[in-house]
C-alpha cells in the first residue's frame, strides 16, 4: 500500500473564509482521501469544508524561478495600497 | 425498575465500551497511519457514548458507583456487553465486518432510544446519531473496497463476514430487555430493530459482491454476563492501571 498517492488537504475554518493548505496524507482515491482528511484534519473542529487533491496534479513553482518570478515585484511600491488614510473607525476595509 | 433501567443502561454502555476498547488495539497497526487514525477517531466516539452511559447508569444505580468504577472494577460476570464486540479482532476485514455490523445496530438503535421516554436517554443516543453514521459510512467503504477488490480481497472479506454474522442476533434477543421497560417507551424493543438493521447490512454486502452468510447463530448470554474466553484477557488490559494504580492520577 505504499504505492497509495499522496494528496493535498485544504480546509475552510469557516463560512465566508478560504480553504487553506492544511497538510497531506496517503490514499487509494478521492473519495477515501477525502474520509482520511476528516479524520486526519478535522479531529478539533478545525473546518466545515474539505478540499483534496492529488499532489501530482499540482503544478508549483519551484525555488530556481524564485527571482524571475518574485523579484521584479520588490521595486513597484505604487503597487501597495499605502498611499490611502484610512478613516477612522473602518474595520473591514 | 431502577434495577431494569440500570442493566438496560449498562448492556448499552458496555457494548459502547468493550467496542472502543478492540478499536483501540488497531492504533499502530492498521494498514494506514491514515486508518490508525480513523479507527483511533471511532474508538474515541464510542469511549463517550460509553462514558455518558455509565455515568447514567451510576446515577440511575445510587449507590455513588462513578463511570470509572462501573468500567475499571466490575469483573467479567458483571459486564452486559454482546459477545460480538468483545471477542478479538486481529484481521482488518473482521475488523470491518463487525464495524459494519455493530454500527448499523447502533444507528438503528439510537435513532429509536432518541425518542425515548427516557430524556437523558434520548439525549445521549440524539448525540450519538450522527457519529455512528459516520462509522457505519466508514465500514460501508472498507466492504465494498474490499468485497469488490482483488480476488483474495474478496475472499478474505467474505470469510470475515462469515465469522461475524453468528454474533448479530444477540443483538435482537428481546428478553435480554425489562419488558416494562419496553412497554413504557424507556428501552427499545431489540427485535424490532432486526428487519432494519438487516437491511443496511445487507444492501452493503450487496453492493461489495459478496454473499450473505447462511450460518446458525451463535449462543449467546453477554447481557447475563456470559462472556467468551477473550474478554477476560480484555479487562485484564484495559483494567490493569486502575486497579494496580487506585486513584492514580495525571
Amino acid at each position: 500500500m505504499n504505492d497509495w498517492p499522496l494528496w493535498e488537504v485544504f480546509v475552510r475554518s469557516r463560512r465566508g473564509l478560504s480553504h487553506v493548505h492544511a497538510g497531506s496524507l496517503h490514499a487509494p482515491d478521492a473519495e477515501m482521501a477525502l474520509r482520511n482528511a476528516r479524520d486526519l484534519y478535522t479531529r478539533r473542529q478545525e473546518g466545515v469544508s474539505i478540499w483534496v487533491v492529488r499532489s501530482a496534479d499540482i503544478e508549483a513553482s519551484t525555488p530556481d524561478e524564485r527571482d524571475s518570478f518574485f523579484d521584479p515585484a520588490a521595486d513597484k511600491i505604487y503597487r501597495h495600497p499605502t498611499f490611502y488614510d484610512v478613516p477612522e473607525g473602518v474595520e473591514h476595509l | 425498575m431502577s434495577g431494569a433501567l440500570f442493566d438496560y443502561v449498562l448492556g448499552l454502555a458496555d457494548d459502547a465500551l468493550i467496542s472502543a476498547q478492540r478499536m483501540g488495539w488497531w492504533i499502530s497497526r492498521a494498514p494506514q497511519l491514515e486508518e490508525d487514525v480513523a479507527m483511533a477517531n471511532i474508538g474515541l466516539d464510542q469511549l463517550g457514548q460509553a462514558r455518558n452511559l455509565l455515568a447514567y447508569a451510576g446515577e440511575v444505580e445510587g449507590d455513588g458507583r462513578t463511570e470509572d468504577c462501573l468500567a475499571y472494577l466490575r469483573d467479567e460476570r458483571d459486564f452486559r456487553n454482546v459477545k460480538l464486540v468483545e471477542r478479538d479482532q486481529r484481521d482488518f476485514g473482521v475488523a470491518m465486518a463487525r464495524l459494519l455490523i455493530f454500527s448499523a445496530w447502533q444507528a438503528e438503535l439510537y435513532a429509536a432510544l432518541a425518542r425515548s421516554a427516557d430524556p437523558t436517554l434520548a439525549a445521549v443516543a440524539g448525540k450519538a446519531v450522527k457519529e455512528v453514521a459516520y462509522h457505519l459510512d466508514h465500514a460501508r467503504h472498507w466492504v465494498v473496497r474490499l468485497g469488490d477488490g482483488t480476488e483474495e480481497s474478496h475472499a478474505r472479506m467474505q470469510a470475515a463476514l462469515e465469522a461475524e454474522w453468528p454474533w448479530m442476533e444477540e443483538l435482537f434477543d428481546s428478553s435480554t430487555v425489562d419488558a416494562t421497560l419496553i412497554a413504557e417507551g424507556v428501552a427499545v424493543d431489540p427485535a424490532t430493530l432486526r428487519d432494519a438493521v438487516l437491511t443496511r447490512v445487507e444492501a452493503v454486502v450487496g453492493e461489495a459482491t459478496l454473499e450473505v452468510p447462511q450460518v446458525a447463530p451463535a449462543v449467546g448470554g453477554g447481557r447475563r454476563g456470559l462472556h467468551t474466553e477473550e474478554m477476560g484477557y480484555l479487562l485484564a488490559e484495559m483494567q490493569h492501571l486502575t486497579r494496580s494504580h487506585p486513584e492514580a492520577a495525571w
